[in-house]
């Protein structure tokens, strides 16, 4: 359910964006953090708050096809952005195949770093279709889990890309 | 009936889409009507009486809803073993951080700046940090003594053993606060109505847990309070007991306002006030013989407890049974304390003791080895226990684990010898040094000694008209395979689909009381649980002549359409028996200590940069056996994650004190390793089988915690030939020892 | 999250002039944010003093590269990840592309500016030292106009800068002249990505035969600027490298040193580190080509 915004119209500000392919309008403080207004105003929970300091990256979002922190952006700096949120990776019941390798490499547990590992993944994989190990690890440097050590994930990254490639 | 097998096999994991999908819906994703959000004002001193309370200008008070420790209906206690912890401070405050008022506001952006208007003053009295100030006794803080809980192991005859020793190797170790750092940080929901109670959502791990605490602060009946378990991103014993805290919160603003209400701490929150890992230090004192057999030795134990008793009894007691690890001590003398200090409690963190008091065992071997002029490796093997020999606590070893071998695989995986060569000749010159290091351990599964029967777990499995089946338990899940693993147990035990069962929301309303998600009991005792129930269902349905011996998906779902059809809703319980040959002395702490151990062997390889001190693990093997790999994909992800943490624990992950309060409290100065740290951690299985445990299951959730930290500071010593005894170790404390001839204190940063 | 949004304006003109008028106008009012990657950590900790903003988030005037043939020019709102991936920077001024890389993960590098680096101040930004041994310059601008200073002559003292209070860093300006040197750079943090640097070293050297003829050594987080070691450079210049001009080397780059103890690190293991890291550039310097 999302949050109604009830506040002073003088001090918030309108922001027209493109968010998982639809368009939407909204009204906001100007500095409030793109990753509160995804959250509580667009019902989009799958970017999470796990430090508010950019260092865990589970807020990860895709804005302008580039990788970024959300609860470091105002977000009047993402308007007119076009926003990817996990949410919009899979297409309708098909996942991505990112998704796919995850669940079948356990890149999940906890799931809390999930959304913005997969994103940052697919920020690393539409750049780097054939990333080397190394090439993963640094691309995955932003986003910290604490179940995994990071084995799987990368053996999900890697099976990903060997998927986009022979599809 | 299904044929291929479903336990053993990596099979899909049962939320794994949510996750995969943003959908999982965890605390803060959910929000209720009307739903308020809550804040807490702490102390801001160690130790003192509460003078005053002011509210402070610029705020309109009359919108907040305000708790205080009067508005407690039941005790003003968060009940777990001692009643000693308050859930709000009244008159006096014993630990930075300790929560005393509570305020809620619809608007939960005025919230920080009106706990900042709450001014408190106080009466300061001198605090205690340290765990020799507090063993001293010149300040008494709690108790008589400082004491929260002593044990003494004794096994043969101490006494007389030094006489007869060659050698006589003493050391100290220590190791270090550690902050659990799930990436989801503690909250809680809480909604109140007179006709149904209390409701509390919550990251938590042990719904019972919360629900105990909550009937006796509010004076409630335990058909008036329920707790919900929601998706919880990572917990590792930190969501153990603290929910309790954070549920009695919200709870109380609930209640006070009418209204549901919501408390999410932020990072620097949760970190400063929240539970971290035990402190402690371990002295050793063993009387070796010449020819390196352990004759004996006393072990002295301390951990740091924190403010208020929790659960560092039962930390104690595991740390203790543990201490004397893998190897046969003919006579031993264990004293253990566990003592107060004035920081936040410390508590439950995944290995729960067994890490520290295995540290300071594994460092102490490689020291004895040392002394005697044996290898690590020689060493070990002269003392390892073998089968029907006696532990510690004079538990029989009856499985023919063969210890010396298990080694050797260890060592051939990791290609120690070579390396050891190789090494030994690079590190004469040049800017790095490399080492290998060996740590054998093993760890309890369960509950210890009585404690499962104490638990008396219950586990239903339900037979649904539609031919589904519902595993109803109180164990969570939160990352380590709960819900798939359980499925695959009920599903295999009745010869349906995998997607034919799933686990009912942990919800004590519909769920039975099977324990706590803790102590590495999920697979192996509830399980078995698990199994017992979904036999009973299918026993029921033969028992009635709706199924027979062999049956299809299709006739099991018409089976339980008859049953629920006659007999209404369709349950089997299970009800935890104690295995009548395992017996546990709480008085003398002798027994059989747990009902199944299992065995590690880890081997990492480090080098050590010297220009900068750095120290990086490069490889490490982590061999285990585990009675019986119920799933691969999730065994190898829980030995991981668990060596990741044990790295962090060792070279990264410092808390900087300063009067009893966390100073480092962000991600950004609190360093856990990302993916650019680590090294391939190449996870290896053996399986002996455990009657105990289902389909043969040992636990192993904790089991990686401990053994990282001793196998890479055995490794460091290794490369640099300079002892270390502490942890974590910084390259500020590696420069330290390089730079001067003594024995290295652990230095970085400001105390 | 410890900050009320409703407290904050924030503006976002459409061009360089905009921003600087308004900058003009109420002096010191506004609070210039780029990516926001050091400021919004400041505003979620509740920490931001500042209650006006204004965003020069992705001006096209300064998120550019032009490419002279004597100098670069880059735009203050450019990047880590626009550093990186500019060709010329990886090529002629590696120590700033490795520096980019290294500052923050994949996600700060896409927000991240070098103006924001250079005008936040901190003593461990990444990207300072590479700038001080490239002596890079300044294009300041305001309404006033535009002026240019040396990048050495911009901090005056802890997070204090030259930057009056209705100005902007629109260009960072680097001579093309360091092809024939050698470059060296290492960044000493607590774990290998996504840390503030402990100690943070960027080097030039060229060598004429055994002679070294120019010498520049710059460190982050030993002071509370970064710093060039002049003494030390002085020490060098001209000499001809051998072991005991290291170990006297050594010794006085440390002396040049104000390091701290903080939450991160020591001074003494700081000071130590350095010698080691000054020892092993000149030792690479001295087998290198250059």
């Amino acid at each position: 359910m999302t949050e109604p915004l009830s506040m002073e119209n003088r001090t918030t500000c309108e922001i027209s964006f493109t968010v998982n392919g639809e368009s939407k309008t909204i009204r906001a403080y100007p500095i409030e953090r793109l990753l509160d207004v995804v959250r509580r105003q667009l019902g989009l929970t799958g970017a999470k708050e796990g430090c508010g300091e950019g260092e865990c990256g589970s807020c990860s979002v895709l804005m302008n096809g580039v990788l970024v922190n959300s609860c470091l952006i105002p977000v009047l700096q993402a308007n007119e952005a076009n926003i990817v949120t996990i949410e919009g990776l899979a297409a309708g019941a098909q996942l991505d195949t990112l998704q796919n390798a995850f669940l079948q490499c356990g890149g999940a547990q906890c799931g809390i770093c999930t959304p913005g590992m997969i994103l940052a993944a697919s920020h690393l994989l539409n750049n780097n279709p054939g990333p080397s190990l190394d090439e993963i690890r640094e691309a995955l440097s932003g986003n910290l889990c604490r179940c995994t050590g990071y084995i799987q994930i990368f053996e999900a990254v890697a099976e990903a890309a060997r998927n986009r490639a022979t599809t | 009936m299904t044929k291929d097998p479903i336990v053993g096999v990596s099979v899909p994991r049962k939320e794994g889409r949510d996750k995969v999908t943003g959908r999982a819906q965890y605390v803060d994703d959910m929000t209720l009507p009307g739903m308020l959000y809550g804040a807490t004002v702490r102390s801001q001193i160690p130790r003192g009486s509460i003078k005053k309370i002011t509210f402070g200008p610029g705020i309109a008070w009359d919108e907040f809803v305000v708790v205080r420790a009067k508005d407690i209906p039941g005790k003003n206690v968060i009940a777990l073993i001692a009643e000693d912890q308050p859930c709000l401070a009244d008159e006096t405050v014993n630990h930075p951080e300790e929560p005393i008022l509570l305020l809620a506001h619809s608007n939960r952006h005025l919230l920080p700046q009106a706990v900042a208007a709450v001014s408190i003053e106080y009466d300061p009295i001198p605090a205690v940090f340290t765990m020799e100030e507090s063993e001293s006794r010149s300040k008494i803080i709690w108790g008589s003594d400082n004491i929260f809980k002593a044990y003494s192991v004794q096994k043969g005859d101490v006494d007389g053993i030094w006489a007869k020793a060659d050698h006589i190797v003493e050391g100290e170790y220590r190791t270090g606060a550690q902050e659990q750092l799930y990436i989801e940080n503690n909250g809680m929901i809480a909604s109140y109505d007179p006709q149904h109670g209390i409701t509390v959502w919550g990251s938590l791990q042990c719904p019972y847990y919360v629900h105990k605490a909550l009937m006796s602060l509010f004076a409630l009946p335990a058909d008036k309070v329920r707790v919900v378990q929601m998706e919880t991103g990572g917990a590792f014993g930190g969501k153990e007991e603290y929910p309790s805290i954070i549920a009695a919160h919200v709870s109380l603003l609930a209640m006070k306002s009418g209204r549901p209400v919501k408390i999410i701490y932020d990072r620097m929150e949760d970190m400063a006030s929240t539970t971290k890992r035990h402190p402690s230090r371990t002295r050793h004192r063993t009387a070796v013989s010449k020819d390196g057999k352990i004759l004996g030795g006393e072990i002295e134990f301390v951990i740091d407890g924190g403010a208020y008793v929790t659960l560092s009894p039962v930390v104690l007691s595991r740390a203790t049974i543990h201490a004397g690890g893998t190897y046969y001590w003919p006579n031993i003398r264990i004293t253990a304390k566990a003592v107060a200090t004035n920081t936040p409690p410390h508590g439950a963190f995944r290995g729960f003791g067994a890490p520290q008091s295995l540290f300071a065992l594994e460092r102490h071997m490689d020291r004895i080895a040392q002394v005697v002029g044996l290898s690590p490796v020689e060493i070990r093997k002269r003392n390892f226990l073998q089968q029907s020999q006696t532990t510690t606590t004079e538990q029989v070893i009856r499985e023919p684990i063969d210890l010396g071998q298990f080694l050797d695989r260890a060592l051939a995986l990791s290609d120690y010898h070579a390396k050891k060569q190789r090494f030994e000749k690079e590190n004469e010159a040049g800017d790095i040094r490399k080492g290998m290091g060996i740590a054998a351990f093993l760890h309890g599964a369960g509950f210890t000694g009585s404690g499962e029967r104490y638990l008396a777990s219950v586990v239903g499995v339900e037979g649904c008209a539609n031919g589904k089946v519902r595993v109803l338990v109180s164990s969570t899940e939160f990352g380590q395979g709960t819900n798939t693993v359980l499925s695959q147990i009920a599903a295999e035990t009745l010869g349906l689909p995998y997607e034919n069962v799933e686990l009912a929301q942990p919800d004590t309303n519909e769920v039975p009381n099977s324990g706590p998600t803790v102590a590495s009991r999920t697979v192996m005792v509830v399980g078995k649980l698990v199994q017992s129930a979904a036999l009973g269902i299918k026993q029921t349905l033969m028992a009635s002549g709706l199924l027979a011996d062999s049956y299809s998906a299709e006739e099991f779902r018409a089976a339980c359409n008859s049953q629920v059809s006659a007999h209404g809703k369709f349950i089997s319980w299970a009800h935890y028996q104690a295995p009548p040959d395992v017996f546990w002395d709480d008085d003398k702490y002798r027994g059989e200590a747990y009902a199944a151990f299992a065995w590690a062997i880890y081997i990492a390889e480090v080098t050590v940069d010297l220009a900068t001190y750095g120290v990086t693990v490069n490889d490490f093997v982590a061999l285990q056996e585990v009675g019986k790999v119920l799933h691969p994909v999730l065994a190898r992800g829980q030995i991981a994650g668990g060596v990741a943490q044990g790295i962090g624990y060792t070279l990264y992950e410092k808390v900087i004190w300063q009067n009893g309060r966390m100073q480092n409290g962000q991600m950004t100065n609190y360093i856990m390793p990302t993916s650019a740290d680590l090294p391939a951690i190449r996870v290896f299985f053996e399986e002996m089988g455990n009657i105990h445990g289902a389909f043969g299951a040992k636990g192993i959730g904790e089991l990686p915690m401990d053994g990282p930290a001793p196998a890479i500071i055995n490794a460091v010593e290794d490369a640099l030939k300079v002892p270390f005894n502490s942890i974590p170790l910084l390259p500020e404390d590696v420069f330290e020892a390089l730079s001067s001839d003594r024995e290295p204190q652990s230095t970085g940063g400001i105390r | 999250m410890r900050s009320n949004p409703s407290e904050y304006q924030l503006v976002a003109p459409a061009s360089l002039q905009a921003v600087v008028s308004l900058l003009a106008a109420e002096p010191g009012a506004w609070l210039p944010i780029a990516g926001g990657t050091d400021l919004m950590v400041q505003y979620a900790a509740g920490k931001l003093p500042a209650r006006k903003l204004v965003s020069i988030w992705n001006l096209s005037e300064l998120r550019r590269i032009e490419v002279l043939p004597d100098e670069i020019r880059i735009g203050a709102g450019c990047t880590y990840t626009d550093l990186r991936e500019h060709q010329t920077v990886q090529r002629e001024f590696s120590l700033l592309a490795r520096a980019a890389a290294w500052t923050g993960g994949v996600a700060n590098q896409n927000r991240g500016t070098l103006g924001g680096n250079i005008v936040n101040a901190s003593p461990a930004a990444d990207s300072l030292p590479a700038l001080l041994v490239y002596e890079a310059d300044l294009i300041l601008v305001s309404v006033r106009g535009e002026r240019r200073l040396p990048y050495r002559e911009f901090h005056t003292g802890y997070k204090k800068t030259k930057l009056a209070p209705d100005e902007l860093i629109r260009t960072i300006c680097i001579a093309r002249k360091f092809s024939p040197y050698f470059a060296y750079t290492r960044k000493v943090g607590a774990r290998n990505a996504q840390a503030i640097s402990k100690v943070c070293i960027a080097a030039l050297g060229r060598r004429g035969g055994d002679v070294v003829e120019d010498i520049r050594i710059a460190l982050g987080s030993v002071a509370p600027v970064p710093i060039r070691l002049v003494e030390t450079e002085r020490l060098l210049l001209g000499q001809s490298m051998d072991s005991s001009l290291l170990a006297v080397v050594k010794k006085t780059a440390i002396a040049e040193l104000r390091p701290i103890d903080d939450v991160r690190s020591t001074a003494r293991y700081r000071s130590a580190v350095v010698g080691n890291l000054v020892t092993e550039f000149l030792e690479k310097l001295g087998s290198s080509e250059f």
